[in-house]
């Protein structure tokens, strides 16, 4: 491991316990986030990228259960954190943008309440007037109007966009080691959804922050990330700088998904994958796209493949490059 | 600023509300069949007596004059006369009044404070035996009429385990303070009869709780139910994201918008309470203004029941309006609605 990697996922595997079961949901995530770095996480909706990054923040649901895997934060073992360290974790290492601004702040109190709430825990032992000061000034860095007048507004008083922007300064408004953003453009419309990126780049190039991008736009990857993982199902399938990736696409899935973003010239809806992401209480054995997959071969029902080299940082889990390059994970 | 229009709009329908309320009661306490004068002195006085009791009381004219009366003497403070106890009425809800408020506001409390606390705790352990209990519990306390379990409190307390006094509102042998406001509480400390004071509300306790169960039943369940949803929501996982401690969350973040429901609801039960009030002030045989008012409609005893039903309403209206500030003040929702940016 090298010394500017800052978070390091191996082997994370994590199960829901359900009524009448167990849902396989990760099965054996590898991610690695370097100092500075911007990383896009990109896959369809219920392919795991949330749980992903929840397990890295210990917020996953109670009736999750961690069986194998490690989430090394900094060189220690975020799985092994218990209360202090995990609120120090939390408080000061990672924050975390949600996906629904409005979801995210609490209705009932102002923002200016809020973000100095989270000022207080991430640095403990200030003055209520320096907290302030803070918030007025992540708010500003925020690019948001009237600063000081936003602090009393509570959370319905403000438009969609605003309140994002509420939610990144709230996260940013201590220094942060990495910053998580859940699809945080997703629930805004498309005009605001740009400037927000653009914020949030800004902040993070600014800062000197990490970043972990969830996304399932292969256009806010491209635009937004240093290097994209490619998920599916629960498992990694591809890793590439964001330049090699788009122009070297080499997983079937990756593929299928660069193909199915809607082309705006001639053409119209394109067709898609065919088939839908597993069901995650009985996962196919093996690759869990093969059923999906149009190049399958025997052995991908069989056995998992391992993430191989293609060359150049770039990695793929699929059988048909096993024979070029070497099992790396 | 928001909260002063809030509140003028609000004091100005529940003004209103008590004008529909005065023409309705009056005419329902009017139309029912029955001569009240009639009833009053029993079917053996000589008709020139019942004839003078009814000029006496208005009762020969013509409906809207008697309105324009009764309403008269309503803003003065006169509600008339009682035609059971001959005296006017307002004397007699002063004596029984601050009884039953007495035990309504203790119940009230012991509702307020039981229901949240037993919400949050089983909220916070959910699932857990403490939960389950609670759970099983309320809805015991929900489906049980307060009477019932008043007939329960007086088996167990005043047979079985004797620890608490199931009759009246003082023991003979305790010296009462002078009544100045009624309150026997707040008379005793006011005059420092503190025996009488621990007396009281000792007398208190058995009737304030069984009124309060069911209430409490309900207001458990929904603080309970609330901030179970609430916790669910991105912001109580945001706030956890954000390094802010779970007890911090629970008891401040989630606990203020998981009680507008709780509020909402406990309103109107304790406006039931006046209602409920009856048979529990009947069975730990405790003087109160709703035993009066049961009489009065059994006698058909038109002053007296108007009155009773008139000041029940200002306390109704008065309730909601407390309610609504409660509600307004943990929800800006409600309070800054049609207010400016700037709140």
């Amino acid at each position: 491991m090298e010394d500017s990697t800052l978070v390091e996922i191996k082997n994370l595997t994590v199960w829901y316990r359900v009524y009448g079961g167990l849902l396989r949901v990760l099965d054996g995530v590898n991610l690695s986030v370097a100092r500075g770095q911007k990383v896009g996480i990109v896959g369809e909706t219920g392919c795991g990228k949330t749980t992903t990054v929840k397990a890295i923040l210990r917020i996953l649901p109670k009736n999750a259960v961690v069986p194998e895997g490690t989430i090394m934060f900094q060189g220690r073992n975020v799985l092994k954190m218990r209360g202090r360290e995990l609120q120090e974790l939390r408080g000061q290492g990672i924050a975390m943008v949600f996906q629904d601004p409005t979801a995210a702040l609490n209705p009932v109190f102002t923002i200016g309440q809020q973000i100095m709430e989270v000022i207080k825990y991430a640095r403990p032992g200030g003055k209520a007037k320096e907290w302030r000061e803070m918030a007025v000034r992540a708010l500003k860095e925020a690019a948001l109007p009237d600063p000081e007048r936003l602090m009393e507004n509570y959370p319905f008083q403000l438009s969609g966009g605003m309140r994002q922007r509420v939610c990144i300064a709230m996260a940013l408004a201590t220094a942060r080691t990495l910053l998580i953003a859940d699809e945080p453009t997703t629930n805004l419309d498309v005009t605001i959804q740009d400037q927000v990126l653009r914020l949030v780049r800004r902040l993070v190039e600014e800062k000197g922050t990490s970043l972990i991008l969830i996304t399932h736009s292969l256009g806010v990857a491209r635009e937004m990330t240093d290097l994209v993982y490619v998920m599916y199902a629960g498992t990694m399938v591809e890793v590439a700088q964001t330049d090699e990736l788009f122009d070297n696409p080499l997983h079937p899935y990756t593929l299928g998904l660069l193909q199915s973003i809607p082309k705006l010239t001639g053409g119209g809806v394109t067709q898609g994958i065919a088939g839908r992401i597993p069901d995650y209480a009985n996962p196919p054995p093996g690759c869990r796209f093969a059923p999906r997959c149009d190049q399958a071969m025997p052995i991908c029902s069989e056995r998992k493949p391992a993430l191989f080299d293609a060359g150049g940082g770039h990695q793929v889990a699929c059988w048909r490059f096993a024979a070029g390059g070497e099992a790396v994970a | 600023m928001g909260l002063g229009r809030f509140m003028v709009r609000r004091l100005a329908l529940s003004l209103l509300v008590l004008a529909g309320l005065s023409i309705l009661i009056f005419l329902i306490a009017r139309v029912v069949p029955g001569d009240p004068a009639r009833l009053a002195l029993g079917p053996r006085a000589p008709e020139w007596a019942v004839q003078s009791l009814r000029e006496e009381m208005n009762l020969d004219k013509p409906l809207h004059v008697q309105y324009y009366l009764w309403l008269r003497g309503l803003l003065r403070g006169d509600l008339g006369k009682s035609l059971l106890t001959r005296r006017p009425v307002m004397d007699d809800i002063k004596e029984f009044l601050p009884a039953t408020c007495e035990i309504v506001l203790f119940s009230a409390l012991v509702m307020a404070v039981g229901g949240i606390l037993l919400g949050v705790l089983s909220a916070s352990y959910p699932n857990s035996w403490f939960d389950n209990v609670v759970r099983v519990v309320a809805y015991l306390g929900i489906v049980t009429p307060s009477f019932v379990w008043a007939v329960i409190f007086v088996l167990i307390f005043g047979y079985i385990w004797p620890i608490l006094p199931v009759i009246g509102r003082l023991e003979m042998t305790v010296e009462a303070p002078p009544v100045f406001t009624g309150f026997l509480l707040l008379d005793s400390l006011i005059f420092g009869k503190y025996e009488a004071f621990w007396d009281g509300l000792r007398h208190l306790i058995l009737p304030s709780v069984a009124l309060a169960l069911g209430g409490m039943a309900q207001a458990a369940r929904i603080t309970r139910s609330s901030l179970m949803e609430n916790m669910g929501k991105d912001y109580a996982l945001a706030q956890v994201a954000y390094g802010i401690p779970w007890r911090v969350t629970l008891g401040k973040y989630l606990l203020k918008p998981s009680l507008i429901p709780t509020v909402s609801v406990m309103a109107l039960d304790i406006a039931a309470l006046f209602a409920n009030a009856f048979l529990v002030e009947l069975v730990f045989n405790y003087p109160g203004i709703s035993g009066y008012g049961i009489r009065a409609m059994l006698n058909k005893d038109v002053n007296a029941i108007s009155g009773v039903i008139m000041v029940m309403g200002v306390i109704f209206t008065g309730v909601n309006i407390i309610v609504d500030l409660v509600v307004a003040y943990l929800d800006p929702r409600v309070r800054l609605v049609g207010g400016s940016q700037s709140g």
